[in-house]
């Protein structure tokens, strides 16, 4: 019976919390054709997201690609058909493992630190102090974060997939005898627009819930400095949860249309 | 009375199941200065909050310039907080932004002001606290005392008719404590500013208030002026004077 009801409780909760996201995700959404247009909150906010996770987000790439390479070559090798290594390297990267790696990672660091942010504001009462002040915290942190984060979110994939192929192609050419041509003509001939667009399309979502979430747990954050410690944890933990999910029913859909 | 300009009636507040408020009656007349006291936690804070639409109340009306709080939206709310500053118990300044941004932050939500007239404004203000020229100071550079003063500047930049004050001396030194209550007597001389002080300290209310209430249990069981106070019959408002007296 007591499992029972706090079951009940938990579900309202859950239920409750992802109608206040959704509810959060819109404002912030419409805010973004609402004018007053703060074009520079965006832009600090996309020059903090973007320079402070570029060497992040293209590091990873590189050992993914690298890594990748030498995989497909060992299950490649048993058919003899290692040489097409950057043909299956490049497109699980640019569909797939691009998006999704880089999203984590900026989903980690950006998320959080919207997370510490917000929630920091909020405990020394700065959130309140805004609205005090006549400005709506909404428009000031949460449309601006969720724009700068599709913007940016997209672009640091778009890097991470060509450093990944790249380091793919620096295992594909130690590894095997073929040139570096070869290489890089498989990849193009295997990786089309709309695989790139499947997988960049992708990110522009992750970008929003990314921030949603972040500003969300931020703002819900109560009792002082530790307060700020929890919000930071479980947006990470829920922000990378999300990616992974949404990015199975994403890949379906855009299976579907493409 | 025509002369009130703020009147909470039967306020009611809760937080998961804390009940805070549990029918909140006050009225404060127009240019007085109220002082508000209550142990911590009695929700003093959230007081404040209610009165310019920050928390919502879970039932009862909150009146300020004849208009009710509880029923505005957002954009009526800030037109309200407009004329109603707020300085808050930890000043609140933003600390990404320098001292001339924090205080310049309402001007430029509310008033269409050129950024000379912003600038004009701003040193103006820092002069009524006694800081003038640390406009490029960020917060962290700030002494407490300075933030409260700067929180402060930054509350009137508007020039409201209402002031609010969340424990404006509460961790200050007694000179820095002095000069705040002599800034806030100042205020109110000056400009007829309506005031409510929430505060622990005693001096502050015996030589700045016209009026004191005290919140006690979610309700406000006494209001008067320090006479009435210090006489009172009341056994929570004799502890509480008599605690407070002898730290
Ligand atoms: N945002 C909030 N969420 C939950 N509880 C709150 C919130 N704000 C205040 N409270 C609770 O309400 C009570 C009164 O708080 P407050 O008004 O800050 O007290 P004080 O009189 O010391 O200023 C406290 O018990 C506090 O924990
Ligand atoms: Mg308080």
């Amino acid at each position: 019976m007591n499992i029972l009801l706090s079951i009940d409780v938990a579900a309202k909760k859950f239920i409750l919390s992802v109608g206040q996201v959704t509810l959060l995700a819109i404002k912030g959404f419409v805010g973004i054709f609402l004018p007053p247009f703060n074009l520079k909150l965006v832009l600090r906010e996309i020059d903090n997201f973007g320079a402070g996770s570029l060497l992040l987000v293209d590091l990873i790439a590189l050992f993914t690609g690298m890594v990748m390479a030498l995989q497909t070559i060992y299950g490649l090798s048993m058919y003899g058909a290692e040489m097409y290594v950057g043909s299956v390297v490049s497109l699980s990267l640019v569909r797939e493992l691009g998006p999704v790696m880089a999203s984590i990672m900026v989903g980690a660091r950006v998320g959080s630190g919207i997370a510490a942010e917000i929630g920091s504001m909020q405990v020394t009462e700065q959130i309140d102090a805004m609205r005090a002040l006549g400005a709506s915290p909404i428009k000031k942190l949460v449309t601006p974060k969720i724009l700068a984060a599709m913007i940016t979110l997209p672009l640091l994939t778009v890097t991470a997939d060509i450093i990944g192929i790249f380091g793919g192609m620096v295992i594909a050419l130690f590894e095997l005898e073929i040139d570096r041509t070869f290489y890089i003509d498989s990849v193009l001939t295997t990786v089309t627009i709309s695989d790139l667009l499947s997988g960049i399309g992708k990110t522009v979502f992750f970008g929003a819930l990314i921030a949603v979430i972040g500003c969300y747990f931020g703002l819900r954050t109560g009792g002082g400095t530790t307060g700020v410690g929890r919000s930071t944890t479980i947006t990470v933990v829920t922000v990378s949860i999300l990616i992974l999910i949404s990015d199975f029913f994403l890949t379906k859909l855009f299976l579907v249309i493409f | 009375m025509s002369n009130i300009i703020i009147e909470f009636k039967d306020v009611y507040k809760s937080f998961n199941g804390l009940l805070v408020h549990e029918g909140i009656n006050l009225s404060i007349r127009k240019g007085e200065i109220m002082s508000l006291l209550g142990g911590s936690g009695s929700g003093k804070s959230v007081l404040l909050k209610e009165l310019i639409g920050l928390m919502k109340p879970d039932k009862g009306d909150i009146m300020v310039f004849g208009k009710n709080v509880t029923q505005m939206k957002e954009d009526e709310l800030i037109k309200l907080r407009e004329h109603v500053g707020m300085l808050f118990q930890g000043a609140a300044l933003f600390d990404s932004l320098t001292v001339f941004e924090n205080i310049a932050y309402p001007l430029r939500e509310h008033l269409q002001l050129t950024e000379k007239e912003i600038r004009e404004r701003v040193a103006e203000k820092l002069r009524v606290v006694g800081l003038s020229g640390i406009e490029i100071k960020m917060p962290a550079e700030l002494s407490g005392g300075m933030k409260k003063r700067v929180g402060l500047a930054r509350a009137i930049a508007t020039e409201p008719d209402i002031i609010l004050y969340d424990e404006p001396t509460t961790g200050l030194d007694p000179m820095t404590a002095q000069r705040i209550n002599e800034l806030i007597v100042e205020l109110q001389r000056k400009l007829g500013v309506t005031t409510i002080v929430v505060t622990h300290d005693l001096h502050c209310v015996k030589t700045v208030s016209n009026r004191i209430a005290m919140l006690h249990d979610g309700r406000i069981i006494t209001v008067g002026t320090w006479e009435e106070l210090v006489t009172s019959n009341i056994q929570e408002v004799k502890d509480f004077i008599s605690s407070t007296i002898c730290v």
